[in-house]
């Protein structure tokens, strides 16, 4: 476990080293933030029928999306691992006494953990100044509060269970293009972060309720909006546990038969 | 310590023309050709041996250097390592080695080194005690203080690898494997790192095994070389052994009071003479440096002799050239 807990301390300090991605990070997010609320406003203000999701909702669900983006999005990706592969320096990472995923692992979640800790607190606490009703305010419930944090750590152990799958596969492709694009395009969509998963179409949200993306960001956002009550949550979190245990020991099976057909590029 | 029977490795590699015909070519019909690294390579290191692993670039140092470290899985073979098979076991197995890999890092790029060296710490599980004890002999031995606290890519090529070293030998391994540790480094930075590869070896008893093109680390360090050519090993024995079979001729050079006198000793050939010197190439197989000297030195008035044999650098070419490799 040390291991694990220094891993993500080296990750940290290695953020904190460039401070000026980080701000640039928070200020991208707001301009993002904002298009969003005013386009939904404009979507909102010409329609008459209810729809499943209000606007003081959705607008919880878009400030929390970009204070968490580092999170949960699948196209957030570690360079250093996909150098490691191509460029062959696996090879160190190879000599260590440590079980391979459980480290890759470890570091994919030290780096989205400290991505997403030098970025949420400013814009939490900057939305939440904003006037009424652009502003990102308190759970309706302590108890909804509880299950957001429980469901938003599972998804981020679930959304990295399914980015390991994409680093797995490089090992096979030799370039991180194709599949970030794929899983980060098609993953981005079925989390619900490109449209809000309520104003999907009937057939789409079946399809959607069935696959793990939406399970990583969608889950926890609308709880925290007060979107989805109690009793679905518990049963979203008991999907959640599933679809980690059956992304794990598949990434654990891959990353074994990977591993020896390994060639080690660059003499 | 390490047994090493029969390895075998290929690889396959996609083979293209240049140009975008062939690319276009290649996207439907890519051709592959298997490559033998490795073919039926043994040898057999004891504890405390430094072993010069040296051929010409492809000939399979690296590979091999890959395979007993538990890095790539070989086709087929044996290899025991202090009593593990490195790609079977491979955490146990390299809880006892360290690696340096001459062209690659495994220093994080962006932090301090000391922050590479302490998150080794947790990974190795290295007690408080033995770390602190460690880094103190490898920063005094390795004269790394200025370093430890300069973010990596800072450091110049030879700092760096100062640190490489360093790093790979925190977790007080047995066995150090060397890949090429002196790339690229300047004359004073390769003579700082074979004093320290004698030095850990002396004191610390740990084997060595490295992989160079610098003849002069050969010389320095090791006592034992083994050189593979493409893919097999074609001599494992000692340098002495390397140079009293292939050496079989020395330069032998007299000055001498001026004299006219005729030389003629058989096993000799002369290079050069003129009224002082005589310059002449010993067959070291007819007669020995010892006796041409003495005969010399009956008929000539010598005031100084030199002798010079092959540097270790030709004898390797020689080899090479022996075996077609």
């Amino acid at each position: 476990m040390r291991t694990y807990y220094s891993l993500f301390k080296m990750r940290l300090l290695k953020g904190l080293q460039y401070r000026v991605a980080a701000i640039a990070g928070v200020s991208t997010q707001f301009f993002w933030g904002f298009m969003y609320i005013m386009i939904y406003e404009a979507f909102y203000s010409s329609t008459s029928t209810p729809q499943p999701i209000s606007l003081r909702e959705l607008i919880q669900v878009i400030w929390l999306q970009q204070s968490f983006l580092v999170f949960i999005m699948l196209w957030y990706r570690d360079n250093e691992l996909i150098n490691l592969i191509t460029s062959g320096n696996i090879a160190y990472e190879l000599c260590r006494p440590i079980d391979f995923y459980n480290f890759w692992y470890a570091k994919l979640i030290a780096q989205r953990l400290s991505g997403a800790l030098l970025r949420c607190f400013p814009i939490i606490i900057v939305a939440s100044l904003l006037p009424y009703p652009y502003n990102f305010s308190l759970p309706p419930s302590f108890i909804s509060f509880v299950l957001f944090l429980i469901t938003l750590t599972l998804g981020l152990i679930l959304v990295v269970a399914i980015s390991m799958l994409i680093y797995i596969s490089i090992f096979y492709t030799m370039s991180g293009t194709g599949s970030l694009l794929i899983f980060g395009v098609f993953g981005e969509f079925l989390s619900g972060l490109v449209i809000p998963i309520p104003l999907m179409p009937e057939g789409l949200k079946k399809v959607v309720y069935m696959l793990p993306f939406r399970y990583t960001s969608d889950l926890p956002f609308r709880i925290y909006a007060g979107n989805i009550g109690v009793h679905e949550a518990l049963i979203g979190i008991l999907i959640q546990f599933f679809w980690i245990f059956i992304l794990i020991c598949l990434g654990k099976l891959w990353m074994k038969k990977a591993l020896r057909r390994v060639v080690i590029q660059g003499g | 310590m390490i047994e090493v029977e029969n390895l075998n490795k290929s690889f396959k590699v996609v083979k293209r023309e240049a140009g975008i015909g062939s690319a276009i070519k290649s996207l439907f019909n890519p051709q592959y050709s298997t490559v033998q690294a490795l073919e039926n390579v043994s040898f057999k290191i004891d504890e405390g041996e430094i072993v010069g692993y040296i051929g010409p670039n492809g000939a399979g140092k690296s590979t091999t250097i890959k395979i007993i470290s538990g890095i790539l899985v070989p086709d087929s073979g044996k290899c025991n390592i202090l009593g593990y098979t490195p790609w079977k076991d491979r955490i146990n197995h390299v809880k006892n080695i360290g690696v340096v890999f001459g062209q690659r890092s495994q220093l994080w790029w962006d932090v301090p080194v000391i922050d590479s060296y302490n998150l080794l710490k947790d990974i190795y599980k290295i007690p408080e005690k033995n770390f602190k004890n460690n880094l103190q002999l490898l920063t005094d031995t390795l004269d790394l203080s200025p370093l430890l606290t300069t973010p990596v890519r800072q450091l110049s090529l030879g700092q760096k690898m100062r640190c490489e070293i360093g790093a790979s030998l925190l977790h007080d391994p047995k066995i150090l494997f060397l890949d090429e540790p002196t790339i690229g480094l300047d004359a004073v930075s390769k003579v700082a790192v074979r004093n320290f590869i004698k030095t850990i070896n002396k004191e610390k008893k740990i084997t060595v095994i490295l992989t160079t093109h610098d003849m002069n680390d050969i010389e320095a360090l090791a006592q034992r070389i083994i050189l593979i050519g493409k893919g097999k090993i074609l001599l494992d024995g000692s340098l002495l052994d390397l140079k009293n079979r292939f050496v079989t001729r020395k330069t032998l050079t007299v000055d001498f009071m001026e004299s006219n006198e005729d030389i003629h000793i058989p096993g000799t050939t002369i290079l050069s003479k003129s009224k002082e010197r005589i310059s002449m190439s010993v067959d070291l197989t007819q007669i020995k440096v010892s006796e041409v000297i003495g005969l010399l030195s009956n008929k000539l008035d010598i005031t100084d002799v030199s002798v010079d044999s092959h540097p270790i650098e030709e004898i390797i070419v020689d080899l090479y050239k022996e075996y077609k490799i």
